[in-house]
């Protein structure tokens, strides 16, 4: 009888240790199946014609694949997206910690929520029918799908994720350091800034690192205003991000072909960046967990 | 409350503060308030009872939204069903079984990775492992294991820091009776986690809801009418994907919109009960 159960209880560890491990093995198999498929057009390319080549023809007679246009514009999508992002969400979010009274922060909260919880291809049908004709009309340029509506399409993506983890950091700053501060004669909003903050830099860089991981991911919002043009980043030009080039041609490349196998090289790419910011997220998180 | 004089220059500062905390404040109201508004304003004229009971038509040109919507309740299902039991047993594994550090820091470093990992990568590997070495094909079943794998970490993390709330008492006081671990486990620890486990589904369906990119090469964009079982094995779009597709490949803005609304009703809905289950979970919890 005891023999019977000790070896149901190994078996119900073995179970769960096998649950357990599912998440590491999604990571490799994820991992590996980029690496397979990404490496061989990167092999018949040649490393630098692929990352550095500033032309993208790929359904040419002489097909050109190189994706400097893509890695520019996403880059500079991001950066434009957290700029302006980043501000507004951090000001918010201070407000929020710090001044709001209960019943208004919750319902900004609330708010802030359901902004995260729009679908993304719900922000691309309304960038696309009134930021993209505003941007026309604003610039009077040809055509409103640009990097400029990208960006701010993006920034109001990144917004909710920002303020979010700040407010989070904000909150955890002990009270006696703000306390100390007033004591010594500075003003309420003084203390936020000089002491506050401060003391939750860890925690607001962590949001920062959090929103660029986000905007460089996005792929179907940017796919609906940036009108999806390989070119080199230019604020009022039709641009291509990373996300948006492998989602747009996959669907109708044959399987096994070179341009294929470029795609998941550009899939690659991405990959690579993610797993920058991800190493980037732990440095900070780590740095909060000590400090 | 501050006793002496406050410096001009000082003033000028902490009003300069203030204004950019009030601006940013209304930037992002304004911006919740006009999306919200003008997606019901332009969405809720064009929803009608033919649009979301019938399926498209290319005879008399009529578009209908009802496979798009069942598909959407298949996936979430579908997607729910495998997720729940995968990623209850990794957080008991780490919270109840795990005594090597170094196994603990590899799943949770793995699952901090997979949550940081783009939803169109997700579809990528997604059409590679399930559609193709898999043999599922384009199916709703293919993208609802994409799903699964990208939803595992929020359910697992969430059921996670519910289980390290069951008091270490509890589970003393039942080995004290003679009870085996896995007895312990099934008969107080999983009942004492279910808060962590409905808030991990109500943030997977708002997820669920929202996914495209991972969906597109995996469920693909099918509008046809099936039955459950045959719907899984076959193509279909769920609402963001057919939103997508109506209004980017042929440009029917006023579907697309109608899809739009009801998206956002159904996130409010999801924000709702998020806020409910949690208003619950901590009244039950100090009773």
């Amino acid at each position: 009888m005891k023999k019977k159960a000790k070896a149901i209880e190994s078996a119900v560890h073995g179970v769960f240790l096998i649950l357990g491990l599912i998440t590491v093995g999604a990571v490799l198999l994820i991992s590996i199946y980029l690496i397979i498929s990404g490496i061989p057009a990167i092999k018949e390319i040649g490393l630098t014609h692929f990352l550095f080549g500033k032309e993208w023809a790929a359904t040419e007679a002489e097909a050109k694949f190189g994706i400097l246009p893509f890695i520019l514009t996403s880059i500079y999508g991001t950066a434009g997206a957290v700029f302006i992002g980043t501000p507004i969400g951090f000001f918010t979010a201070v407000y929020l910690a710090k001044i709001a009274p209960p019943k208004l922060k919750h319902l900004v909260s609330s708010a802030v929520s359901l902004l995260a919880g729009i679908p993304s291809v719900v922000y691309g049908l309304v960038g696309m029918l009134v930021l993209v004709p505003a941007i026309r009309n604003i610039f009077h340029v040809a055509d409103g799908a640009s990097l400029l509506a990208a960006i701010i399409v993006l920034s109001v993506i990144v917004l909710p994720s920002i303020i979010k983890v700040s407010l989070t950091a904000l909150e955890a700053v002990p009270k006696e350091y703000e306390e100390g501060s007033l004591a010594l004669g500075s003003t309420s909003v003084e203390t936020y800034f000089r002491i506050s903050i401060p003391a939750a830099k860890n925690g607001i860089a962590t949001a920062i690192v959090l929103g660029v991981g986000r905007a460089i991911g996005e792929a179907m919002a940017v796919i609906m205003v940036s009108g999806n043009v390989a070119n080199m980043p230019n604020l009022f030009e039709s641009v291509r991000f990373l996300t948006t080039a492998v989602s747009s041609e996959m669907s109708y490349v044959s399987t096994g072909s070179l341009h294929q196998q470029a795609l998941f090289s550009i899939a690659l790419v991405l990959f690579l960046f993610i797993m920058l910011i991800n190493a980037t997220l732990n440095f900070f998180l780590k740095k909060k967990k000590e400090g | 409350m501050v006793i002496g004089k406050v410096s001009k220059k000082r003033k000028v500062n902490i009003g300069a503060m203030k204004a950019l905390m009030y601006a940013s404040v209304f930037v992002t109201c304004a911006l919740v308030v006009f999306l919200v508004g003008y997606i019901l304003v332009k969405g809720f004229p064009n929803i009608s009872w033919k649009l979301i009971s019938t399926k498209p038509s290319y005879l008399s040109g009529d578009i209908g939204i009802l496979p798009d919507i069942l598909n959407t309740l298949y996936i979430i299902l579908a997607t729910l069903l495998v997720v729940l039991p995968l990623s209850v047993g990794a957080a008991v594994y780490l919270t109840e079984y795990a005594k090597n550090q170094k196994i603990v820091s590899a799943i949770e470093y793995a699952a901090e990775t997979l949550s940081g990992i783009p939803s169109i990568i997700y579809g990528l590997v997604g059409m590679l492992f399930f559609c193709q070495f898999l043999n599922m094909k384009t199916s709703l079943l293919a993208g609802a294991m994409t799903l699964v794998i990208m939803n595992l970490p929020i359910v697992m993390r969430t059921t996670q820091e519910s289980l390290k709330t069951v008091p270490q008492s509890y589970r003393e006081g039942a080995f004290g009776l003679g009870a085996g671990k896995w007895r312990v486990i099934r008969t107080v620890v999983l009942p004492e986690c279910v808060d962590g486990v409905v808030t991990g589904c109500i943030l997977s369906v708002g997820r669920i809801l929202g996914e495209s990119a991972a969906l597109l090469f995996t469920a693909g964009f099918a509008h046809t009418l099936n039955g459950v079982l045959k719907a899984l094995t076959s193509s279909g779009a769920t609402l963001t994907v057919s939103l997508y597709v109506y209004a980017k490949e042929q440009g029917e803005f006023e579907v697309a919109f109608a899809i739009a609304a009801i998206l956002m009703i159904l996130t409010l809905i999801v924000n709702l009960f998020a806020d409910f289950a949690a208003w619950y979970f901590k009244r039950r919890k100090n009773i």
